[in-house]
């Protein structure tokens, strides 16, 4: 029960049932989708960059808690962000839930503030992609990435 | 193989006997007793299963149909007695009807790719419907494709049963085929097969019958149900991946050209010309699956010494039980209320994801399935892209059950259902 309340955290919970920052930019600078076909888990990104910097991202899309949850606060995250912070968060995030250096892997989470609360996906390989599917189709749409991103 | 006493005169099942034949639930998960409702996915194996596979090899091994040696023909005569056991299991007329192939996906595609190719035409149509597995929708479609072999799809109402009215109008000059499952894997649905098929031959139109998820749970007689093909996963009915059957009527087995070329299938071979092995190794190229073919016996074997009727009566007081458990959950919806059910049941919990509650449930032993279970049209239909399901056999008893509501009660305090 312990790792699934680690998985499961009061704030993961709280973006999954009240998503922030739902919905779509009319007329975004970047936009991209992401899937995962084995779960269906879907996502769209859009976001404007204006002087460099995330002014608006939104997300819309359905799936389970966790790819919900960290797409909520991955809009969070970013917002004013410049482009290259953005990369560099991502790389963060995605090390924290893959490198097998439990250490490695935390101390990368700890540099992103509320998103070290998916630390416990750790614990459930399965749905690591359910968290970074979010962060794949960002960066996609950074790199203008037409075909949909898959996480599998 | 076995030193099974029978339980055929048994009316309750004696569970507990037969998970002890089931290695697996010796073993826990994350501390727990193993709770396995996705047997619809695939079945665990008993144990007369992997000792027969360990016996051949260790006894009884060498290539079939080839070798003077008595060891080749020992091995022979055992895969070829596994075929007279499919023959009987299925109340096939002949065992040259019987054709092995790696499972129900292969059997469909070779009907696909050798009867479809060889009889079907373009604006031809073949009739499915709208609760098949992506196995028996992919390959009509691949065909349509190749041929413009046009798809009809019959619909199904919000219980989740086919629509028998339409399903009769849908039925053409053109339609050539009709293939439908016997029991729908995301929904538990029962087909009214018999008179699925009465309707067809009222038109003269073969049928092909999905029995991937009907054989585990019933009695099938292909004679008695007069289809054309029957098909089958051993996986799914306590044997081996690897290993299934196509049933076909001889003669429209005969009718049909090979789909695979290779040894075994042919009788001679030249440059100039190859003439074809006869029924059922036209279809069989290659060396096959032998001891996927000698765990498929045991494995019917099995299910025999038990019986499908004790299998019944207990399977339906099992899934009785678990729709009424399940009824009393709050926010729990069932997928599909089909009158006759078989096997499983698709449930949503609130607007939890299948996937969280899958999560959830194997932290405590439990294994369901989440997610469109290959039948993305069935999720469609019913306005959701996942569900969960549990699904039983022979191994399940109320204990499995009430270890479900429990989990889910887990589910529901962690989203606050």
């Amino acid at each position: 029960m312990n790792e699934l309340r680690d998985l499961y955290q009061e704030v993961v919970l709280d973006h999954a049932r009240r998503p922030r920052n739902f919905g779509a930019i009319h007329g975004p600078s970047h936009r991209a989708a992401g899937h995962n076909p084995l779960c269906g888990d879907k996502v769209t990104v859009t976001l404007t960059i204006a002087d460099g910097r995330v002014a608006d991202v939104r997300f819309e899309g359905g799936g389970c808690a966790i790819s919900m949850a960290s797409a909520s606060l991955m809009t969070e995250a970013i917002m004013g962000k410049t482009e290259v912070e953005v990369r560099a968060m991502f790389e963060e995030f995605h090390a924290g839930l893959t490198v097998t250096d439990e250490g490695a892997a935390l101390s990368a989470l700890a540099e992103l503030d509320k998103l070290a609360v998916f630390a416990g996906v750790r614990e459930f390989p399965v749905r690591v992609k359910c968290a970074t599917l979010p962060w794949h189709t960002l960066v996609a749409a950074l790199d203008h990435v037409s075909e949909p991103v898959k996480t599998e | 193989m076995t030193a099974m006493q029978p339980l055929t005169n048994l009316r309750e099942l004696d569970v507990a006997r037969i998970r002890q034949d089931f290695p697996i639930f010796s073993q826990p998960v994350h501390g727990k007793r193993l709770v396995f409702l996705d047997s619809a996915a695939s079945a665990q194996k008993p144990r007369s299963v992997m000792e027969a596979e360990r016996g051949i090899y260790e006894t009884a091994y060498a290539n079939v149909h080839r070798g003077v040696y008595s060891l080749s023909q020992r091995a022979t005569s055992e895969f070829e007695a596994v075929r007279e056991k499919v023959r009987r299991l299925l109340n096939a007329r002949e065992t040259r009807e019987i054709v092995f192939v790696r499972g129900a996906t292969e059997a469909i595609n070779l009907v696909a790719q050798s009867f479809g190719r060889a009889f079907l035409s373009a604006g031809d149509e073949v009739l499915i419907s709208h609760m098949e597995h992506h196995s028996n929708i992919v390959p009509w479609q691949m065909l349509r494709e190749e041929k413009g072999v046009q798809l009809r799809v019959a619909p199904i109402d919000d219980a989740g049963e086919l629509d028998l009215e339409t399903f009769e109008k849908l039925i053409g000059p053109r339609t050539k085929l009709i293939a439908l499952t016997h029991v729908a894997n995301a929904l538990g649905t029962v087909v009214p097969i018999e008179r699925v098929i009465r309707l067809a031959k009222e038109h003269g139109i073969p049928v092909l019958v999905d029995g991937c998820q009907a054989v585990p749970h019933q009695a099938v007689d292909v004679q008695a149900l007069d289809c054309d093909f029957y098909v089958l996963s051993g996986h799914k009915l306590y044997g081996p991946t690897g290993i299934g059957v196509l049933y076909g009527k001889a003669e429209l087995l005969q009718a049909m050209p090979p789909w695979q070329g290779g040894g075994d299938m042919i009788r001679s071979v030249t440059f100039e010309k190859t003439e074809y092995n006869e029924l059922p190794w036209k279809f069989e190229a290659g060396t096959p699956h032998i001891i996927g073919a000698i765990g498929l016996g045991a494995a019917i074997d099995y299910v025999q010494s038990i019986g499908y009727d004790a299998i019944g009566v207990h399977e339906d007081a099992l899934l009785a039980y678990a729709l009424r458990e399940l009824s009393k959950i709050n926010s729990l919806r069932i997928i599909g209320q089909p009158r006759h059910r078989s096997g499983v049941i698709s449930f949503a919990l609130g607007d939890v994801h299948p996937h969280d509650i899958g999560t959830i449930l194997d932290q405590d032993g439990i294994c369901v399935r989440a997610g469109h279970h290959c039948a993305q049209p069935t999720m469609d239909r019913f306005g959701v892209s996942a569900t969960a399901r549990a699904s039983f056999g022979i191994y399940n008893d109320r204990d499995d059950v009430d270890a479900l509501v429990a989990g889910l009660g887990k589910v529901q305090e962690m989203f606050r259902l």
